[in-house]
């Protein structure tokens, strides 16, 4: 995914001349494509998040769309305040990448884990919040994110993702994309989340489900249409993303109260307390319940454990 | 420059704090909005202005009251700050005309002004950024990163002005976190550094209008300051931090400025 955003903002800055594109130190074998071909338009701001931030608010003020970079929640938390008052406050045309999101960086510890990013960028005013699934959303988010005007969160996993989608994949602000049509129930996942929800789809006809699948790269704008439709015309909900308490289960256990809908709901999520134990992320993701067969079971139970009043 | 009269009547009206922070800039940003900013009041967004920003975002009342008498908007203004419905909050806002920066947080500002200076510098533009900071404020380390990298990208359009009045919200800077020697601490970042007297309007004029003080570095004019500055038992008393003028302590407040005018 990394590699599909460097590549996409440089073709971006290609066309923009104000695109800006700001470092914590990190970036190696990433981002020297764009500090090459835009030295002007590159900075590294050195390991000094709050004041990196800054910056970028202040570039931004100067006329620059900016983006800056660092892994999972160093450009995220350590200058969360930046991001509140300086950047959403001013409603400043920065957005914020962070690199690793979720358990990307497993075996390196809970520091490197960024599993509350979602539930704080959230609750900030004025910022869109987005984490794709696989290359081509990414290719699509970014585009989107340089062409809209004000702040934004892009959560990227590391590199190597398998490619989900076809080339010709149509993105849209506030948008989910549907991948897969059936009624029995919707699996909802942000992130790169949706590789595994594809392995459980699998197999989940052979047990007679047919899921509706939704990849739900922006977590806000939310779209709301698409997570009532899912309520009305199937009757069960299984969210799923690779963050704690707060994120897409949150968001739209909330949308649905709102909306008085009650359809069959379970969030899949990872728990609240840190995990202590290295492990891929493959492995981390299984012990916390987001493997291929946890989520079968999930929409099993799901499908089983309500009235069989929707039918595909 | 009326300035001190403005902030006395506004934080007496408003029954605000933050009065001593307020007169112990006003001389500074008297002189910034008089006779050094290149400023454009009735375009607030002329791209050719020198930025200006308040990162000890409590003395807003003394901005405003500088921003108002330099033309921004109306003196009346004034008159609603702290009001229900005003525009004109207890800490800068941007939403004011004149205001590039809203703050309050403090060690905000000044890598915002970086920001600014750096995007300037690159398009090879002749606008100055101009930052005044608290000296409390300099306990955030945020400030520190933005010290180490001014210097290192030789920011010369950027100039921070330290309101230097050795107190801050709790006590004393000697006896809270010690600042001295403040000047060396900006000389071994590698800053151009100037030391003024903070209340001399000439040596404030002069020092704001020769930055850089150092071709190729960032300027640091430390400008040392009296707390409650212009009124006497407001002089150097912690507690004109938190309390807002009585009907009586303000007008005596306002007798002592007309006395020495």
């Amino acid at each position: 995914m990394r590699t599909a955003f460097i590549e996409r903002l440089c073709e971006l800055a290609a066309m923009d001349s104000r695109i800006f594109l700001v470092c914590g130190d990190l970036g190696y074998s990433v981002l020297e494509s764009f500090s090459e071909q835009y030295p002007d338009r590159y900075l590294n701001a050195g390991v000094a998040e709050q004041n990196m931030t800054g910056i970028a608010a202040g570039l931004a003020m100067a006329g620059k769309v900016v983006f800056t970079y660092s892994i999972a929640n160093f450009p995220v938390m350590r200058c969360l305040e930046q991001i509140r008052n300086d950047v959403c406050y001013h409603n400043l045309n920065v957005k914020i990448v962070a690199v690793g999101g979720g358990l990307a960086y497993g075996s390196q510890g809970y520091t490197h884990h960024g599993v509350e990013d979602l539930a704080v960028m959230s609750a900030m005013p004025n910022l869109v919040v987005a984490a794709p699934a696989d290359p081509t959303e990414t290719r699509g988010i970014t585009s989107i994110l340089a062409d809209r005007p004000g702040p934004a969160y892009l959560r990227l996993g590391k590199a190597g993702e398998p490619v989900l989608h076809p080339d010709n994949l149509r993105v849209e602000l506030g948008k989910a994309i549907r991948v897969s049509d059936g009624n029995d129930l919707t699996i909802i996942s942000i992130g790169g989340m949706l590789g595994t929800v594809l392995k459980a789809a699998e197999e989940l006809p052979k047990h007679g489900i047919y899921p509706r699948i939704l990849s739900m790269p922006f977590l806000i704008p939310q779209d709301t249409e698409a997570v009532l439709e899912a309520a009305d015309q199937t009757g069960a909900i299984l969210t799923v993303e690779e963050h704690g308490p707060g994120g897409l289960g949150t968001a739209i256990a909330e949308t649905l109260a709102t909306h008085g809908r009650a359809p069959c709901f379970r969030i899949l999520r990872l728990a609240r307390s840190p995990i202590q134990v290295a492990g891929s992320q493959e492995e981390l993701r299984s012990a916390q319940g987001l493997s291929p067969d946890a989520l079968l079971q999930a929409a099993e139970q799901l499908c089983h454990g309500r009235k069989p009043s929707v039918t595909h | 420059m009326s300035v001190r009269r403005h902030v006395l009547g506004m934080l007496h009206r408003a029954n605000s704090s933050h009065v001593g922070s307020c007169l112990s800039c006003a001389d500074l940003l008297a002189v910034l909005y008089s006779t050094v900013l290149r400023i454009a009041p009735r375009n607030p967004q002329w791209s050719e202005r020198d930025r200006f920003v308040l990162s000890k975002g409590h003395a807003a009342a003394a901005l405003y009251a500088a921003l108002a008498e330099t033309g921004f908007f109306p003196c009346q203004w004034l008159d609603e700050y702290g009001m229900k419905g005003s525009a004109l909050l207890g800490h800068a806002s941007h939403h004011v005309p004149g205001v590039e920066f809203s703050s309050g947080s403090l060690g905000h500002g000044l890598p915002v002004a970086c920001g600014m200076a750096l995007a300037l510098r690159r398009e090879h533009r002749a606008n100055r950024v101009f930052a005044l900071l608290s000296d409390g404020e300099l306990d955030e380390g945020s400030n520190w990163e933005a010290i180490l990298f001014a210097p290192h990208h030789h920011l010369d359009n950027l100039a921070v002005i330290v309101d230097y009045n050795k107190i801050q919200s709790f006590g004393r800077v000697s006896e809270v976190l010690e600042l001295h020697p403040l000047a060396e601490k900006f000389q071994s970042f590698n800053w151009g550094v100037v030391e003024i007297d903070g209340h001399d309007l000439e040596e404030i004029r002069s020092a704001l209008s020769s930055v850089p003080a150092l071709a190729g570095k960032p300027t640091a004019i430390l400008a040392h300051t009296v707390k409650g500055k212009g009124v006497s038992f407001m002089e150097n008393q912690l507690m004109w931090h938190y309390r807002s003028p009585s009907d009586e302590q303000l007008q005596l407040a306002l007798d002592e400025l007309e006395g020495k005018q």
